[in-house]
C-alpha cells in the first residue's frame, strides 16, 4: 500500500473489514456476506458525509444484492461532474472483484473495457485479491472507484471528452 | 444481373450488325467476351452444400471428409467418424476461439456450443476469421453465420451471454449440462469446454462449472504483449484446476496520480492466436479422438519458439470448495484406477518366452525395485528424516473463521438495506 495517499490509506483503515467468504450462488451464507457489504458500506458513506467527502450513492438493485445502482461524482475546478454507476456481483465473488461500470463515459477514454468498465487492473485487483474476502464492494468504490476518477476526470475535462452540464445545456441555447 | 447482361450481349450483337465498318468490329468482340466473362461471374453465385449423412473415406474431390478421414489409413486415428458424436463448447469466439471454431467446424464435430457477449468490431480485423462487413454484429451470431456456410453438418448453439453474471452463469451451466444432443453419452452434456476468453474473471467463472460438473476442460490464452501464449489441460480432482494456483499478485503501490493512461489496450498478432488456436484444437482432437498424447501444460514463446511443458497437480489447500471435492473423488477412485492401469500393463505386456538371452556369464538380473523400497507409499509433501516444519503445513486461516461460527448477526438484511437508503437520501 505504500504510494498510496494517507487520506485514502487512513479512510481505508475505518471502513470495517468483512470475513464471510460468500458469493451469490451460496444461500444463507451470501445473505450474511450481504449485512457484511451493508455494514461496511453504511459506515463508509456516513464516514465520508461526515468529512465532507460525500462522492457516492448505490443501492442493491435487485433482492438477492447481486446488481447495484447509484451515482458517483468528482469535483474538479470547482464543478461537479456526475454519471451513473453500476455493476454486477461475479458469481466468483469474492475470489474476482465486482466490474465496476460507468456506461456513461462508454467509448470517451483507453482506460476502459468495453460496456463501461473502468480499468482496475493495475492498481486495484492485486489489492483485492491479497485481501479476499476481507474486502468488499465499500473497498471496491474506496481503493478502485475513487482513484479512477481522480486520475482520469481531469483528463476528460480538459481534453474536451465530457462537459459539465451547465455548460452543455449552454451551448446547446446558443 | 444476369438479365441485364444477356441484354447487354444481344445489344452488342445488333449493333455489331449495323456497323458498316468491319475495321471495329475487333473491339466490339473484345467487349462481347468481357461481358460473357461477367456473365459467368455472375452464374457462380455461392453454393451452398447440402448435408452429408456418412462421413465417406472416398477420395473424390466432392467428398468434404476425404483427407481427414484418410487418418484412419494413416494408423493415426482408429475411428475418425467419431466425432460426430462429440459435443464442444466454447467460451470466448474472440481471436483464439472463433479460429478453433472454425478448425473443429471443418473437421467435422458434431456439435459446437459458442458463448460471447461481444460484438464484431473493426478493431478485430487484425485476427483471423471475422470480415470486415459482419462488424456490429454479435460475435456469435456472426460465427454461426460462417460457421454453417462452411459445414451444415455441424449443430451450433450460440449464446450470446457474459458467463460471470448470476444468470449468465444459470444458463451457461444448464446448457452444458444438456444432454439432449447424446443421450447415452456418461458426464455431462458435452465432451470438452474450451475457454478462449481474455480476462481472469470469465476463466474463474468456467473453471467454477468445470469443478461443478467434473468437466474436463482445456483453457487457453495469449499473452497482452501478442508474443506468448499457452494452453492448459485441466481435469477436476486430477490436474490443478484454475484457483489452485492463483496468479501471482503483486501490489505495486501505485500512486493514483501517476496511473498510466495508455494501459488497457492490449497487443494482439493474428499469428500468435492462430499458432495457440492451433495447438488447442489439436489437442482437442487427441482427446477426443484417443490418438497420441494430451499436452498438460504447453506454453508458447514466440520470440524464441521454445514450447515448455510442466505438469501441475491439485492443489490440497485449494480456495475453491467445488476443486476440493473433486480431488477428494479422485483420490477415492485410486484403487480402482490402479487395477485398471495393471491390467492393461498385464494385457500389453509380451508374454514371457524364456529367458531373452541364452548365456548369462555375469549372472546379471533385472529386480523389481517396488519389492526392496518397501512401502514407497510416502506423499511428495513428506519431509526427509532428521527435517521438521516449522511453520505449520496448512494454511489456518480457514480454521480461523471457524470458532466464531456461530455469528449472532440479529441485524436484518431489510433494516440495513433501510439503513443505507436513509443515509442515501439524507
Amino acid at each position: 500500500m505504500e504510494g498510496w495517499d494517507p487520506n485514502t490509506k487512513s479512510t481505508l483503515t475505518q471502513i470495517p473489514l468483512l470475513t464471510t467468504k460468500a458469493g451469490p450462488r451460496d444461500g444463507a451464507a451470501w445473505t450474511l456476506r450481504l449485512k457484511e457489504e451493508y455494514k461496511a458500506l453504511i459506515a463508509y458513506t456516513q464516514m465520508n458525509k461526515s468529512n465532507d467527502n460525500d462522492w457516492f450513492r448505490i443501492s442493491a438493485a435487485n433482492p438477492e444484492g447481486t446488481r447495484w445502482t447509484g451515482k458517483c461524482w468528482y469535483v474538479y475546478n470547482l464543478l461537479k461532474y456526475e454519471f451513473d454507476l453500476q455493476f454486477d456481483i461475479p458469481i466468483t465473488y469474492p475470489s474476482t472483484a465486482p466490474e465496476l461500470e460507468l456506461p456513461q463515459l462508454d467509448g470517451k477514454t483507453q482506460k476502459m473495457y468495453r460496456g463501461g468498465k473502468i480499468c482496475l487492473t493495475v492498481h486495484f485487483k492485486p489489492l483485492w485479491a491479497k485481501n479476499c474476502p476481507r474486502f468488499g464492494i465499500a473497498h471496491a468504490l474506496c481503493l478502485g472507484l475513487a482513484p479512477w476518477l481522480a486520475a482520469e476526470v481531469p483528463i476528460l475535462v480538459d481534453s474536451g471528452m465530457i462537459k459539465h452540464k451547465d455548460d452543455a445545456t449552454t451551448s446547446t441555447e446558443s | 444481373m444476369e438479365v441485364e447482361l444477356k441484354e447487354m450481349l444481344s445489344d452488342l450483337q445488333s449493333l455489331k450488325q449495323s456497323l458498316p465498318d468491319p475495321s471495329l468490329h475487333d473491339s466490339l468482340d473484345k467487349i462481347q467476351s468481357r461481358v460473357e466473362h461477367l456473365a459467368d461471374l455472375a452464374k457462380a453465385a455461392p453454393v451452398r452444400r447440402s448435408k452429408v449423412k456418412d462421413m465417406s473415406a472416398e477420395v473424390v474431390d466432392s467428398n468434404p471428409y476425404s483427407r481427414l478421414m484418410a487418418l484412419q489409413r494413416m494408423g493415426i486415428v482408429e475411428n475418425y467418424e467419431r466425432i460426430r458424436e462429440f459435443s464442444v463448447a466454447i467460451v470466448g469466439i474472440g481471436g483464439v476461439g472463433s479460429v478453433a471454431a472454425e478448425m473443429l467446424t471443418r473437421c467435422g464435430i458434431g456439435r459446437l456450443l459458442l458463448y460471447d457477449y461481444d460484438k464484431v468490431e473493426l478493431a478485430n480485423m487484425n485476427r483471423l476469421f471475422f470480415r470486415p462487413d459482419q462488424a456490429s454484429m454479435t460475435k456469435t451470431d456472426a460465427a454461426v453465420q460462417t460457421l454453417s456456410d462452411i459445414n451444415p453438418d455441424v449443430v451450433l448453439e450460440s449464446y450470446t451471454l457474459n458467463i460471470t453474471t448470476v444468470e449468465g452463469f444459470d444458463t451457461f451451466m444448464s446448457s452444458l449440462k444438456d444432454k439432449s444432443f447424446c443421450p447415452v453419452k456418461q458426464g455431462s452434456g458435452v465432451d470438452l469446454v474450451l475457454s478462449c476468453v481474455d480476462n481472469y474473471e470469465a476463466r474463474m467463472a468456467v473453471n467454477q462449472a468445470c469443478n461443478e460438473l467434473s468437466q474436463t476442460w482445456l483453457e487457453s490464452g495469449v499473452s497482452e504483449d501478442a508474443v506468448s501464449g499457452h494452453i492448459q489441460l485441466l481435469i477436476p480432482g486430477e490436474t490443478a484446476c484454475f484457483a489452485c494456483a492463483p496468479p501471482l499478485v503483486v501490489a505495486s503501490g501505485v500512486d493514483e496520480r501517476t496511473l498510466k493512461r495508455e494501459g488497457v489496450c492490449a497487443a494482439s498478432l493474428p499469428t500468435t492466436m492462430g499458432v495457440v488456436a492451433g495447438l488447442l484444437v489439436q489437442n482437442t482432437l487427441k482427446f477426443l479422438l484417443g490418438f497420441g498424447q494430451v499436452s498438460p501444460y504447453l506454453g508458447y514463446n514466440s520470440l524464441k519458439d521454445f514450447f515448455p511443458t510442466m505438469q501441475m497437480k491439485p492443489n490440497p489447500q485449494c480456495s475453491n470448495g467445488a476443486c476440493l471435492k473433486r480431488q477428494e473423488e479422485y483420490m477415492l477412485a485410486k484403487p480402482a484406477r490402479d487395477a485398471a492401469a495393471k491390467a492393461k500393463m498385464e494385457a500389453e505386456a509380451p508374454s514371457e518366452e524364456g529367458p531373452l538371452h541364452d548365456d548369462n556369464e555375469w549372472n546379471i538380473s533385472v529386480v523389481d525395485d517396488c519389492e526392496l523400497g518397501g512401502p514407497e507409499t510416502k506423499s511428495s509433501d513428506a519431509l526427509p528424516e532428521g527435517l521438521t516444519r516449522e511453520l505449520p503445513s496448512a494454511d489456518e486461516f480457514n480454521n480461523l473463521s471457524a470458532p466464531g461460527a456461530p455469528v449472532t448477526d440479529i441485524d436484518d438484511l431489510e433494516d440495513l438495506r433501510r439503513q443505507l437508503e436513509a443515509i442515501n437520501s439524507a
